[in-house]
């Protein structure tokens, strides 16, 4: 018997399960696959402020910026506080992109045209201008993930932390209208409270327990290229596109380069979005315009070979904000997804707010707009 | 880019005994079809030669179907291909590259239907030290000598398991390199065992033994190099005395400059697994395309032949190549039919002849049979040490892929995203088995949407409207 049950062992549901350890709570994480198999384990690693329109996922990430920092000094995975910088291709969207930055009330240094290269030194030229960000950053995210689970298990008190992998949820136990369990392939797992951080599934976990959320898999790619001998990007580098991409609701194929380099050596290029389920099938369109957009950016990378790619589903809610807190519909039910593609950077927010309300405190944020029942009362 | 305006019946994807069979065998029906090949002359693996062949079993009947085949299709030799896509129209498009001393250029080949004829690469096992340069695959050493490299003068172990070891010693022999002796991991036994050795290998054997006996090449069972020495290269290699399970029972050390391993074969499936095509596990575990009676994949339009449908051997890979070709061609006929029926896709595949499918048969079994003698067995993973790369690629080694298991890596997929075996150069090709051994579970179907490097300028190049030209055209522009 857990005090909570978390069904999903990416990143979100790690660092749920780490601050609900922290707190002292009992933990089962259960995945029907391995640590950071889903969503996690194909992304870009993104923990970014400066994409974020201000309001409440801004704040969201402001908060989950510092957590990482804080994380970051357990050790075990690479966190790197390189900073962000948007370029924008011409001067009204350079100051489109100015005074989003006031806006935002976050860290930022406006950087006029000349001055790019003084960050990012084989940036095409041409560019009017940007915006850097110190705050964005950038994380190994399956390893952070797994590293959350052993901390939450070693760090807190022999057993606090229990971890079941290969094991799927396939039905809810309750008690009068409480949820007091999971059944699962491997029998039935009793917990007080448990916790739907299954990211892009999140939406057929909650319909095991009979409640409707509506996540649906917003797909992206990813080009890796061989490893550089010189880095040659600083920074995480993307163009102004990629901010109303992200907000876009569209249905559509929408890519704009976000391009970073990683420790081993590679560079990472996002970003695309398309709804079209969770279909794997690889497009080449879809590469031919990411290639050509990094190009864009950095002319030197016409000639590295790209030498993988991959697909992944990030969750995507109708409002674009993530689902945080309990269910008012399920007593002992909580969510925990949701997150499009910013799971990665508000991981520990989540986890840290979560357990806040587990644990029956005040959460530091205010988790109205969060709310799991937000969009059946937009249905009616 | 380039982009040939022209659909073709058929593309071939690979210059071996398979691709060049089935390739000829629709283009003498009448069909359009262009071949595809990395090298840079047909061949494949095993028929891989130099400017001057030497003689070599079956080569010479090889390089007769790849005349006739050079007069009726386009054989274009130095493409890589990268990726095949089924297009909105219901066409496939075959993404190549093709280097040339100005850069690297995109081509794209439109396609009615498309045969993978891939074939394998070697399966090297990891062990102490075989990072040092001096080590090399079974193949690659022989692939070397085919190519007109030359290795005279070195001391050379042979080491693996499996018949292609004879070859591949008899031929670096041949060449003028002391092999110090071949040492087959397995019994050995189990191959002579089997009646099929009577088809026909049994000369060949006989004749590459005869080389080793010529050149006193000691030929000895359930021994294996579990480990190379050196401080820069290869200096001396730890030859060790194997059970049945590959446990170590004793050792020694031996001064030599080279070994070459090799423990079976991958066949390369990646273009199926890209289109979608349902695999199989075959005898030894490994994902293999799943084929109909006529070699035609669960996707429609998409045939394959040779190693990527299940390892046997040149002689089988020829077979299907030309049952491939054949249904490929009914399939065509059909398709041009006036009062063909709309749902001849759906029919039953055109039969091969029954003399093909009898001796198809027979050279499947043998090919299992071989695959049943010569396994891997478990106990290779004792000869590794925490320090021993597994993904020489990314330097992994042994301790972090235990780590990473540690950590709730429950599969091979999680242990390469927490530990990075496989993502590298060479995308798992290399590490891809032992990493699934160490996890515990068999080859999983590889994932390699962009199956060789492509530059990120050939690849934008591809957002661009396209260009027409011949793809043979020798003086166009690098990407434009």
């Amino acid at each position: 018997m857990s005090d909570v049950i978390v069904v999903g062992a990416g990143v979100v549901g790690a660092a749920c399960a780490y601050y609900a350890a922290r707190a002292g709570l009992d933990v089962t994480v259960i995945d029907r696959g391995p640590v950071a198999g889903g969503t996690t384990g194909s992304g870009e690693g993104n923990v970014l402020v400066s994409d974020k329109e201000p309001g409440p996922e801004l704040e969201l990430a402001v908060l989950s910026n510092r957590l990482w920092r804080e994380l970051a000094g357990l050790g075990g995975f690479e966190f790197e506080p390189k900073g962000g910088l948007v370029v924008a291709e011409t001067e009204e969207v350079r100051r489109q992109l100015t005074e989003l930055a006031v806006k935002q009330d976050v860290e930022h240094t406006p950087v006029d045209g000349p001055a790019l290269r003084d960050y990012e030194p084989h940036l095409a030229g041409g560019f009017a201008g940007g915006v850097f960000y110190p705050q964005d950053a950038q994380v190994q995210p399956m390893l952070a993930a797994a590293t959350l689970l052993r901390r939450g298990a070693d760090s807190f008190g022999h057993g606090t932390l229990r971890l079941r992998l290969g094991v799927r949820v396939t039905g809810f136990i309750r008690s009068g209208e409480r949820v007091t369990g999971v059944r699962t392939s491997h029998g039935d797992v009793l917990g007080d409270a448990v916790v739907n951080a299954a990211g892009t599934w999140g939406g057929e976990v909650a319909a095991l327990a009979g409640v409707e959320l509506p996540i649906l898999p917003r797909r992206g790619f990813i080009l890796v290229t061989e490893p550089l001998r010189e880095p040659l990007i600083r920074h995480k580098v993307y163009t102004a596109a990629y901010v109303t991409n992200v907000a876009s609701d569209s249905a559509g194929l929408e890519t704009s380069a976000v391009v970073e380099g990683t420790p081993a050596g590679t560079v990472l290029i996002g970003a695309s979005r398309e709804r079209v389920g969770f279909d794997r099938t690889t497009s080449v369109p879809v590469l031919a315009r990411l290639a050509e957009q990094a190009v864009a950016l950095f002319p030197a990378l016409r000639e590295v070979r790209a030498i993988r790619s991959y697909c992944g589903f990030r969750p995507y809610c109708p409002d674009h904000l993530p689902v945080i807190g309990a269910d008012p519909r399920l007593p002992g039910l909580y969510h925990a997804c949701g997150h499009e593609g910013a799971g990665i950077g508000l991981a520990p927010v989540t986890g840290h707010l979560l357990a806040q309300v587990l644990t029956g405190q005040r959460p530091d944020l205010d988790l109205h707009p969060f709310r799991p029942d937000r969009f059946a009362k937009e249905a009616s | 880019m380039t982009h040939d305006r022209v659909t073709y019946d058929l593309v071939v994807v690979g210059g071996g005994p398979a691709g060049v069979a089935g390739a000829l065998t629709a283009a003498l029906a009448g069909l359009r079809v262009a071949l595809v090949d990395t090298g840079t002359r047909l061949g494949g693996q095993y028929f891989r030669h130099a400017a001057e062949p030497k003689p070599a079993p079956g080569l010479a009947r090889f390089l007769r179907q790849g005349r006739a085949l050079a007069a009726r299709a386009d054989v274009l030799l130095g493409h890589q291909v990268w990726n095949v896509s089924r297009e909105p129209d219901g066409g496939l498009t075959v993404h190549c590259l093709t280097r040339r001393p100005a850069g690297e250029r995109a081509v794209e080949l439109r396609a009615r239907r498309l045969l993978i004829a891939t074939g394998a690469h070697d399966r090297p096992l990891p062990f102490p030290g075989w990072d040092l340069p001096g080590v090399l695959t079974a193949g690659g050493a022989q692939a070397l000598l085919k190519g007109g490299g030359v290795l005279a003068g070195r001391r050379v172990v042979v080491s693996g398991t499996g018949p292609f070891l004879l070859p591949a010693a008899a031929g670096l022999a041949a060449a003028g390199a002391r092999v110090l002796g071949v040492y087959e991991a397995n019994g050995g036994l189990g191959l002579a065992r089997h009646p099929l050795l009577a088809l026909g290998k049994a000369g060949e054997a006989a004749g590459y033994t005869a080389t080793l006996a010529r050149h006193r090449v000691p030929y000895l069972t359930r021994r294996a190099v579990i480990a190379a020495h050196g401080e820069r290269e290869v200096e001396a290699v730890t030859l060790a005395r194997l059970d049945r399970d590959w446990n170590v029972l004793s050792s020694r050390v031996v001064a030599c400059d080279t070994v070459a391993v090799g423990y079976g074969f991958v066949p390369q499936i990646e273009l199926g697994t890209q289109l979608g095509c349902r695999t199989r596990a075959d005898v030894d575990g490994s994902p293999v395309i799943d084929v109909d009676a006529a070699q035609r994949t669960s996707v429609p339009g998409v045939w394959a032949a040779g190693e990527p449908a299940g390892v046997g051997g040149w002689r089988l890979a020829e077979l299907e190549g030309r049952i491939a070709g054949r249904a490929i061609a009914a399939d065509h006929r059909a398709d041009h039919r006036a009062d063909q029926r709309a749902d001849h896709h759906t029919g039953h595949p055109a039969d091969p002849p029954p003399v093909f499918a009898r001796r198809r048969e027979r050279w499947r079994a043998f090919g299992a049979a071989l695959q049943r003698a010569y396994p891997v067995k478990p106990g290779w993973q004792g000869w590794l040490r925490d320090d021993t790369l597994v993904c020489r690629c990314e330097e992994v080694p042994l301790a972090r892929v235990r780590e990473a298991q540690a950590m709730g890596a429950t599969d091979a997929r999680a242990v390469k995203l927490l530990a990075r075996p496989g993502m590298g150069w060479c995308q798992g090709r290399i590490c891809g088995y032992a990493v699934s051994c160490l996890a515990g579970e068999p080859p999983q179907e590889p994932r390699r949407p962009v199956a060789q490097p492509v530059t990120l300028g050939a690849l934008a190049s591809l957002t661009h409207p396209q260009t027409p030209a011949t793809p043979q055209d020798p003086g166009d522009d690098p990407a434009h």
